[in-house]
């Protein structure tokens, strides 16, 4: 008999939820008691919503434990493991029984994120027994051609998954058209999307399988030089990285004549970033690790054939480069099969905002936003209605309710004047303030705008102060008009994604909500009750019992009343925070 | 990344009496001085050396470097990264990423700044605490989200973030 695993889910948001804590009790539970239980930990298995995971794999099969704490940690130890009898209740996944939880892996195909939570991502030998290296490996024993590897990654249709989707075949292949001593291939790994951790999670889960990727693309492609270029704000994934490039280096996946084929030579080192969303563009992100201000440059030369360092250089994002040693593996149309005619496999999706099951998802292609949503999200938080989903962060749009039927692929998500983006996917409900949601992400890129091109860096200033105006209740006749006109001009003169891209937002709100900015402008009226300045909070007197729970729960002390007397507001003090409302039972306190 | 950039900080707003201990650099410049592409990783280094990259920092990379400071100087304050005044013992993140700002993460900024008296960017008076917005710490599905000292407070209102610094700051007095 094996002994029995106890697996403890540690990416950033199991850490963020308590996952240490439960580490450590278990630990010290086996060391006091000296089981023989085996603990190990993995990573994100994307089922976010109930973090702290710990799974539990015995004899009988696995079983995933959701919203663990220390005390439910001793309950599985004493009772699944030390009476054999699992503990239902707290159970998420389990290969025995059905569990509330079921819908959330149904409909989900794992292609990108097929060993994340499966493996523990700090040894290499768990990633090699999952088919690890296997692609690698197979380049030599069926001597593949570079053409070969490049016409497999066409015929699969993988396209950029950074959100550009372009197809990586045919990047692959004008790199290697490209005549040079030498020649870079880069990972992005720059993800800046507020609101987006796909790329994390698969370099905090899968370390191996991205750095695998960029081995195969630099064998095709003829590099010799390789960069992983994170951001800092990613700290476990670099630290995982760094650890899977040393392993990488001892097994000879990485160094001269990689997995045995003469002449195949590479190196590859992480880059950490410094905080910038526009490095997110792939010159500018190559003028980054050059050590220089991440301005984007000119195309052409494109990177393909001038580079860093002046070299021939492939960028692809960590999810395309997840994808391809899978691809190597199993053929062309094995990937193929997934999605619609010109978006072939699978997406990462980051499910969040006002979702009930927020987490990671990987899905087919051609999947409609109903489907993420109510089927694999389980719907909306509180039962509240459906506004509208936010795609592609701060380049992307507002796909509003009557539009929820569209499949997500490349193309109909930019029919809506949304964009695929990197797998952001921000729920919106009824208490959501389109008007806000565009300031807030023009209020991002004004910021992250380099100032290069004028249009970028003054238009989309001007742009914020008049959607700041519109939430502050000053909005005028004629600003939805200037701000149109603004965003035209942005996107016709700016050279890069991010200028190109910026008005998106405040475009598809403007399309979809039209009715909320005249609201905002002649009856200075927040319809979604968000936006502070048009707000005024008041007690209702016949509904006040004098519980004094707002009064206790407001940050400024700006309620006053004694136990069973009415209170009262203080709107010089009132910070508008709504505290009072969420808190009220009584239904006593009255928005307008 | 921080959302407030911080290139309104000019060098000779800094305050005197900020003297650094300028040796420690040596090792750093000494690692970095040949390589291709060091500017970042020496800022880098410096800025987690100090906390922040002190005006004379500038001045001893580039004379052993060969580095031109206005270039420095101009990386220093392109990324959100790196500062140029010093911050105080805890620096408070709050977590101002679309899943955040949808659970009303302005909310949290609005009771800290209200509570802590300062600004976003600021630090306290007494050292102790720096206040920052950053964009997404990556715990979307906790939001809203603040990070003090590596460690995530998750599902916050106003009321519950007040009281975690109210409580931290009687730990340390």
């Amino acid at each position: 008999m094996e002994p029995s695993k106890v697996i403890v889910g540690l990416g950033s948001c199991g850490i963020a939820a308590g996952g240490n804590k439960v580490y450590e009790k278990i630990k010290s539970l086996k060391e006091t008691d000296n089981l023989g239980f085996i603990l190990d930990k993995t990573s994100c298995v994307g089922m976010c919503y109930r973090e702290p995971l710990v799974e539990v794999v015995d004899d009988a099969g696995s079983w995933l434990y959701g919203d663990v704490d220390e005390k439910k940690a001793i309950e599985i130890i004493s009772q699944h493991l030390g009476l054999n009898s699992p503990i239902k209740e707290y159970l998420v996944k389990s290969d025995l029984f059905e569990t509330g939880d079921e819908s959330f892996f149904k409909g989900q195909v794992k292609i990108a994120l097929r060993d994340c939570g499966y493996i523990n991502p700090e040894r290499i030998e768990e990633y090699e027994a999952r088919s690890g290296y296997q692609a690698l490996k197979k380049i030599r024993t069926e001597q593949l051609s570079q053409e070969t590897i490049i016409q497999t990654i066409l015929d699969s249709g993988l396209r950029g998954r950074g959100g550009g989707g372009f197809s990586t075949g045919l990047k692959w292949r004008f790199a290697h058209n490209s005549q040079s001593d030498s020649k870079f291939v880069i990972c992005n790994a720059d993800e800046g999307d507020p609101g987006a951790f796909m790329d994390r999670s698969v370099l905090e889960g899968d370390p191996h399988a991205v750095i695998e990727g960029m081995i195969i693309a630099a064998y095709a492609i003829g590099a010799n030089g390789g960069v992983i270029y994170c951001r800092a704000e990613y700290p476990l994934a670099i630290h995982r990285l760094n650890i899977a490039l040393k392993q990488a280096r001892e097994s000879g996946y990485l160094g001269e004549n990689i997995a045995g084929i003469p002449g195949f030579n590479l190196d590859i080192t992480v880059k950490e970033g410094a905080g910038a969303f526009v490095c997110g563009e792939e010159t500018a992100l190559m003028a980054s690790i050059e050590g220089k201000r991440g301005m984007p440059a000119k195309r052409p030369p494109f990177p393909a054939v001038k580079g860093l360092w002046g070299k021939p250089t492939n960028i692809n994002n960590v999810e395309t480069f997840a994808n391809v040693p899978w691809i190597i593996n199993n053929g062309a149309a094995s990937y193929a099969q997934y999605g619609t005619e010109k978006s072939k496999g699978t997406k990462v999706f980051a499910l969040t905002g006002k979702i009930a099951h927020g987490g990671l998802v990987e899905v087919p292609m051609g999947i409609t936003i109903r489907d993420i949503i109510y089927k694999l999200g389980g719907g909306i938080q509180n039962n509240k209605r459906f506004k509208a989903v936010q795609l592609g962060g701060p380049s992307g749009g507002c796909i509003p309710e009557h539009l929820i039927d569209t499949p997500i692929d490349y193309d109909s998500v930019t029919a809506t004047g949304a964009i695929m983006g990197s797998g952001g996917m921000v729920v919106m409900d009824e208490t959501t303030c389109m008007v806000d949601m565009a300031r807030f992400f023009l209020d991002f890129t004004q910021k992250e705008s380099c100032g290069k091109c004028t249009f970028c860096r003054i238009g989309t200033k001007r742009m914020l102060e008049i959607l700041t105006r519109i939430c502050d209740g000053k909005g005028v006749a004629g600003d939805i008009e200037t701000l149109e006109e603004l965003a035209y001009q942005i996107k016709d003169s700016s050279l890069c994604g991010l200028g190109q891209t910026a008005p998106n937002p405040v475009l598809t709100t403007i399309r979809y909500f039209r009715d909320e900015y005249e609201a905002h402008i002649r009856d200075k009226k927040c319809p979604a009750k968000n936006c502070k300045q048009l707000l005024t909070y008041e007690v209702i007197a016949e509904n006040c019992t004098g519980c004094m729970v707002c009064a206790k729960n407001c940050s400024v002390d700006a309620i006053s009343g004694i136990r069973k007397e009415v209170h009262l507001i203080d709107q010089a003090r009132c910070i508008k925070c709504g505290v009072c409302l969420s808190k009220c039972k009584f239904e006593a306190i009255l928005v307008y | 990344m921080r959302v407030q950039r911080n290139s309104y900080y000019t060098v000779e707003a800094e305050e005197p009496g900020l003297s650094v201990d300028l040796d420690l650099l040596l090792p750093l410049i000494e690692k970095y001085k040949s390589k291709k592409g060091n500017m970042i990783p020496l800022l880098q280094g410096t800025q987690n050396l100090y906390g922040f990259i002190p005006k004379d920092a500038f001045k001893l990379i580039s004379e052993n470097t060969g580095l031109n400071i206005s270039d420095m100087y101009g990386v220093a304050t392109f990324y959100a990264q790196f500062r140029l005044k010093p911050v105080g013992k805890i620096i408070i993140k709050i977590c101002h990423g679309t899943a955040c700002h949808v659970q009303n993460a302005n909310m949290i900024s609005d009771s800290i700044e209200e509570a802590l008296q300062v600004k976003d960017g600021e630090t306290t008076k007494d050292g102790l605490f720096t206040l920052e917005s950053v964009a997404c710490l990556g715990c979307c599905s906790l939001a809203p989200v603040m990070m003090i000292a590596g460690e995530s407070y998750g599902k916050l209102t106003g009321k519950s973030a007040v009281q975690v610094i109210k409580e931290i700051k009687i730990r340390e007095s």
